[in-house]
């Protein structure tokens, strides 16, 4: 089943509260994935030619600084870190993928869940309301979030199974749905480097999108291509940068509402987890259509839309 | 009138509030406040009540409904009416897809626009979509009538029976054994009587009718040796 959310802010003066406006829009989809939560924060934005690495390892007390060290001796640069529970952000000021591969020799055992300017992803088993408290997540800010609520169907209930994933720098999608040739197009995608971690259907929807948007193509681009190339049900939330996509299979099997102010834009598998956000009475809500693309990008903030 | 606030009581609250009027009606007039999008509201109604939903409603609001006359003031979510045997349900604004799904009897009016598969296997309820209805609507449709002012989405009637289905705007395109049918006079009648019945104020005469073609589901005796 699975459930997907996104928030993203129009009002910059709103920044402070993003995890506030967000965390009773993941605890609302509870019902539909119960499983396993995560989300991808967009903010506190590092400076070109810098990277920022979100790494999780199962033991709190695990010592980060020392990892911090043996990676400031082994790139020669700085390097600032702060831990969030089970995860911890890294701010490297180096090329990504150098800090990568560093961070990979140095600590095999920790995972990396994602690598960008902007993004941070935290995710755990469990309930999205221990998951939330957990990290904190009202005290969060930001520029725009999406999450994910699990209900697992094609894989098990792991770690790695958690949504949301990343494959490429700064992007992110989580997705309400199954995927029917991911099999198949996972291979097609290895063969052109994409790497993948699990053997989880929506890992594939985001290397696919990594892949395209690697070749240079754009985001409106790629996803009119991924409506053609992928097979399956699918309701996708995605988050790059400076952007945010909404877009559904054409048989739109899977749920989804979108809702829109001044101040925000507001995407839910259901109306329920946007029933609290402020001024949602006079808010504009409306259920996408289906095989079209919505797509929000900073400068660009009007609602585009082109059909498949 | 009788007030539920949900934020102050459980839908199961509500509904089985409503439920116990079956017996004898002591409070005909019901408005329900701060819905937010819960599933299964105002389902399984069977006396004659007037219920009315402040706010966007979820998954199969009004389910099953009969005798009762429910008005959503908002948008609802998947399956709205769905199995509807008598009465009327009324959404103001848009609703999800599945819209009217199965319904028998009853008149289910959207005022804004229904997604996907509005009217999905239809058994002789009445629907009226202001607005656009989407693709696959009337798939399998069996009796009953589907109107729309607007336009309709691809695969319009899909491997339809004997649902009547009235559209004043564009079709996408027409689904297996559905194709468009003449407008006689008394379907032009028919469809005036229905559209005064929703409250809405359109010419019947800018309507085309759709119906089966029955060529898909009439046994052929050219095809017994398939058998």
């Amino acid at each position: 089943m699975c459930g997907i959310v996104g928030l993203y802010l129009k009002d910059q003066a709103l920044e402070t509260q993003l995890g506030a406006m967000f965390a009773p829009m993941l605890e609302a989809m509870t019902e539909r994935g119960p499983d396993s939560a995560g989300f991808a924060i967009y903010g506190d934005e590092v400076p070109a030619g810098s990277i920022k690495v979100t790494m999780r390892y199962p033991d709190v007390g695990y010592d980060w600084p020392a990892l911090a060290a043996t990676l400031r001796s082994a790139l020669g640069c700085d390097i600032d870190f702060f831990q969030n529970a089970t995860v911890s952000v890294f701010k490297i000021s180096c090329d990504a993928a150098q800090a990568l591969t560093a961070i990979a020799e140095s600590a095999p055992d920790v995972l990396v869940l994602s690598a960008g300017r902007s993004i941070e992803i935290l995710k755990e088993v469990g309930l999205p309301k221990a998951i939330s408290e957990q990290f904190n997540l009202p005290g969060m800010r930001g520029s725009h979030i999406i999450g994910h609520t699990r209900m697992a169907t094609e894989s098990a209930v792991t770690m790695a199974g958690s949504h949301p994933f990343s494959t490429g720098e700064d992007l992110c999608l989580v997705h309400n749905g199954s995927l029917s040739n991911h099999n198949r197009l996972r291979l097609d995608l290895q063969r052109r480097g994409i790497e993948f971690a699990t053997d989880n259907d929506s890992e594939v929807a985001a290397g696919y999108l990594t892949w395209r948007l690697r070749s240079g193509l754009g985001l409106r681009k790629s996803l009119e291509q991924a409506l053609v190339d992928l097979d399956g049900f699918f309701t996708f939330a995605i988050g790059t940068r400076d952007g945010f996509a909404v877009v559904r299979d054409p048989i739109a099997c899977k749920p989804a509402v979108l809702a829109e102010t001044d101040d925000f834009v507001a995407m839910a598998s259901e109306y329920q987890a946007l029933a609290s956000l402020p001024g949602i009475a006079n808010a504009r809500v409306w259920e996408p259509e289906p095989g079209h693309i919505y797509i929000w990008e900073r400068g660009d903030q009007m609602n585009e839309r082109l059909s498949a | 009138m009788k007030t539920v606030d949900l934020t102050e009581h459980s839908v199961r609250d509500l509904n089985q509030g409503l439920h116990d009027q079956a017996k004898t009606i002591e409070e005909p007039d019901w408005e329900v406040l701060n819905p937010s999008g819960e599933h299964n509201l105002a389902c399984g109604l069977d006396a004659d009540l007037k219920v009315m939903i402040k706010g966007h409603a979820g998954y199969y609001c009004a389910g099953m409904n009969q005798h009762a006359e429910v008005t959503v003031d908002g948008n609802v979510g998947p399956g709205v009416a769905e199995n509807m045997m008598s009465g009327a349900v009324r959404v103001k604004g848009n609703a999800s897809q599945s819209a009217g799904a199965t319904a028998n009897g009853g008149l289910l009016v959207i005022e804004g626009d229904a997604g996907a598969r509005c009217g999905i296997s239809l058994k002789g309820a009445d629907i009226v979509v202001q607005g656009s209805v989407g693709h696959m609507s009337c798939f399998m449709a069996q009796a009953g009538r589907l109107v729309v002012c607007g336009d309709a989405g691809e695969a319009l009637g899909d491997s339809i029976y004997e649902t009547q289905i009235y559209v004043k705007g564009e079709v996408a395109s027409l689904g297996a054994d559905c194709i468009e049918k003449e407008m006689k006079p008394e379907h032009t009648q028919a469809l005036q009587a229905l559209l005064q019945q929703a409250g809405i104020d359109e010419d019947p005469a800018a309507f085309k009718r759709y119906g089966s073609a029955r060529q898909l589901y009439n046994f052929k005796v050219d095809n017994v040796s398939a058998y």
